[in-house]
């Protein structure tokens, strides 16, 4: 199985984010995620920033996808689609429909926000082009095994394992919301939260992210301890979604894993005091904890 | 304004026959229903019809020259794949007017098994711009695409100015504000989603407790919001909920309020929107007959007369009594940005 870092979800200062990918290229990972899947009014990057942290990626040996956004109202939004599906030289995650219209049978990524859930969707995409597909966030070990058994030649499977699960999108930007501003005024506060803001139940349960117009889930998903399970499933990639504090050891812990090592990284992500979930993996509500046993 | 005279379509939701026959009565110009199982997003107990229904129900509005359509919006996985094409074969059969769909590979299916078929795309599809509708015009010759309720006015003009198909908005009833079929907020907490399962917050996780504090709804055991004494309850959907974001307790993502354009009908017709959706197939037969009646008196008399459209007080206050939150708000389509 090999390792990606999918998309920073995140709004970073730019020298944050070179700073990330800078490191990234020394990090033993396969594939690389790059550009805004959030909010189009992001703009510390621009395309030629990220084709040029691309670059460098590629050159440090690994394979550079630019990733898009998962929801496009506005013609700018759109052209910027169409420049980055048009680049020439790296593939393209899709994250919407509109995507794969313009990507027009390129060798692409089907993203987790297309809604394949069976296999005639699979097939679907596979015949315009898709040479990955990224499994939707809500199923199981269960259903995935259903669906590799039929799944298209030169079709390969990426499973989000590790990070705040991007669970809906909105018009509404409820960081803008948080701050009691508008969202045509949000002065773009999300910079000032690089892992989002955390949204706790009345009780302070740990319940969602706050990020831009996107909730993510209140605890991580972590398919550490479902190494194995994943690899009997035939999985070929595990995506780590990219957090601003401790990616190293995350990566680490999940490249031991693969290795088959014990490293104090792995000891630290799974330990008992730290929250993370495995629900959905299991069949169950995407916020439990079940104990790592593929049923 | 420039009067534009625009027949647009009142698609009426139809949970049960009663719900139908008062949509039919009340001027509908097209019912929408799904079948009592998984394939369709309003899977709620005590909804929804067989076949032998959806005969008797057909036959009523042909008799008032009303169309069906049939919802099959939501995602088939491989386990259950044969239900979700016996349905598609049975909607066919049926002679429906047209099947709502969202999975791209169903709609694969009913494209190549029955091309005669009418294919809407569902507002759970999230085709929220021209290519991508394109896509799916392209791939399955759908007809119709009904828009996610995240756009702007002008963003709505712009994707029908583009679009290769007819464009139908929702019109009243309860408001999502995520984009339809790009929300699992309701299985991460429960397991089960609009995607998956056809349901949002599934009532068997709904617990009400009466505590000291005050009444308090939860979701799966998670606290979705805790009312004061006296103050109106709504059904605990996770994104009407009030939770601590920052050290203070608020509606965090929406207040519970209802959609309602009735202000704007003359500016959706002017756009071209060919259809106005209500919201509500698990509503009451009396919630449907009100808001048909009141809608079609707005979309009749906007037809008429577009340049001296007024709204009138009794249609406010008929709607805002069946509303969620007994209040409304035109949602995304009175955003002047981005």
């Amino acid at each position: 199985m090999k390792l990606s870092l999918g998309p920073i979800q995140y709004y970073w200062p730019v020298e944050t984010v070179q700073a990330f990918y800078k490191q990234a290229r020394d990090w033993p990972v396969d594939i690389v995620y790059l550009g805004e899947v959030v909010c189009s009014k992001r703009r510390e990057l621009r395309l030629l920033d990220w084709l040029e942290i691309a670059d460098k990626l590629e050159a440090a040996g690994k394979e550079v996808v630019l990733s898009t956004l998962a929801l496009m109202e506005a013609e700018s939004e759109l052209i910027t689609l169409q420049k980055i599906c048009e680049n020439g030289d790296f593939k393209v995650e899709a994250n919407d429909m509109a995507a794969v219209h313009l990507i027009n049978s390129r060798p692409f990524v089907a993203g987790p926000h297309l809604n394949l859930y069976n296999a005639s969707s699979l097939e679907l995409i596979r015949e315009n082009g898709a040479v990955r597909w990224v499994m939707p966030l809500e199923l199981s070990a269960r259903t995935l095994g259903e669906l590799q058994a039929g799944r298209p030649e030169g079709l390969e499977t990426e499973v989000f394992a590790y990070g705040h699960m991007p669970l809906s999108f909105s018009a509404r930007c409820f960081t803008a919301r948080a701050h009691n501003v508008p969202k045509d005024q949000c002065e773009l506060r999300c910079i000032d939260y690089p892992d989002g803001m955390p949204l706790q139940t009345q009780e302070d349960q740990e319940l969602f992210t706050i990020n831009g117009i996107q909730l993510q889930s209140g605890l991580p998903s972590n398919l550490l301890g479902e190494i194995e399970s994943l690899r009997q499933l035939q999985v070929d990639v595990l995506r780590l979604s990219p957090q601003a504090e401790g990616m190293q050891q995350i990566v680490a812990a999940f490249d031991g894993a693969l290795k088959g090592e014990q490293n104090d990284a792995m000891t630290a992500l799974m330990a008992a005091d730290t929250k993370w979930c495995n629900g959905y993996w299991h069949g169950e509500a995407g916020m439990l904890n079940v104990n790592a046993v593929l049923k | 304004m420039e009067s534009v005279k625009r027949h647009m379509d009142l698609v009426c939701p139809a949970g049960s026959l009663p719900a139908l026959k008062a949509a039919v009565d009340h001027g509908a110009d097209a019912v929408y229903l799904g079948f009592r199982n998984a394939t369709n997003a309003r899977n709620f107990p005590g909804l929804n019809f067989d076949v032998d229904e959806i005969q008797q129900g057909m036959a009523y509005a042909r008799d008032h020259r009303v169309r069906v359509m049939l919802a099959l919006n939501t995602f088939p996985q491989p386990g259950h794949w044969p239900e979700w094409t016996r349905a598609v074969d049975e909607a066919a059969d049926l002679g429906v007017d047209a099947v709502i769909m969202a999975d791209p590979g169903l709609m694969r299916y009913a494209a190549r098994q029955h091309p005669e078929l009418r294919l809407h795309l569902s507002v759970q599809g999230s085709a929220t711009n021209r290519h991508s509708i394109a896509f799916y015009h392209d791939e399955f010759r759908i007809k119709q695409v009904v828009l996610p309720r995240v756009l702007s006015l002008s963003q709505v003009r712009q994707v029908i100015d583009s679009s290769p198909v007819d464009v139908e908005v929702f019109g009243f009833g309860s408001l999502c504000i995520m984009v339809e079929g790009r929300c699992i907020l309701s299985s991460y907490v429960t397991g089960e989603s609009p995607n998956t399962c056809g349901v949002c917050s599934p009532a068997q996780a709904v617990r009400w407790e009466e505590t000291p504090r005050g009444r308090q709804s939860r979701l799966n055991g998670v606290l979705i919001d805790r009312y004061r004494h006296n103050e109106a309850a709504g059904y605990p959907t996770l994104c009407k909920g009030r939770f601590r974001v920052g050290g203070e307790v608020f509606y965090a993502m929406e207040e519970p309020t209802s959609l309602n354009t009735l202000d704007i009908l003359p500016e959706l017709m002017k756009l071209g929107v060919a259809a106005i959706k209500v919201e509500g197939r698990q509503r009451s037969p009396a919630y449907v007959a009100q808001v048909t009646q009141v809608m079609r008196a707005a979309l009749d008399a906007c037809y008429q007369d577009p340049d001296n459209y007024q709204l009138q007080a009794e249609w406010v206050a008929s709607l805002d009594k069946v509303s969620e939150g007994q209040s409304h708000t035109l949602g995304a389509l009175h955003r002047p940005w981005q």
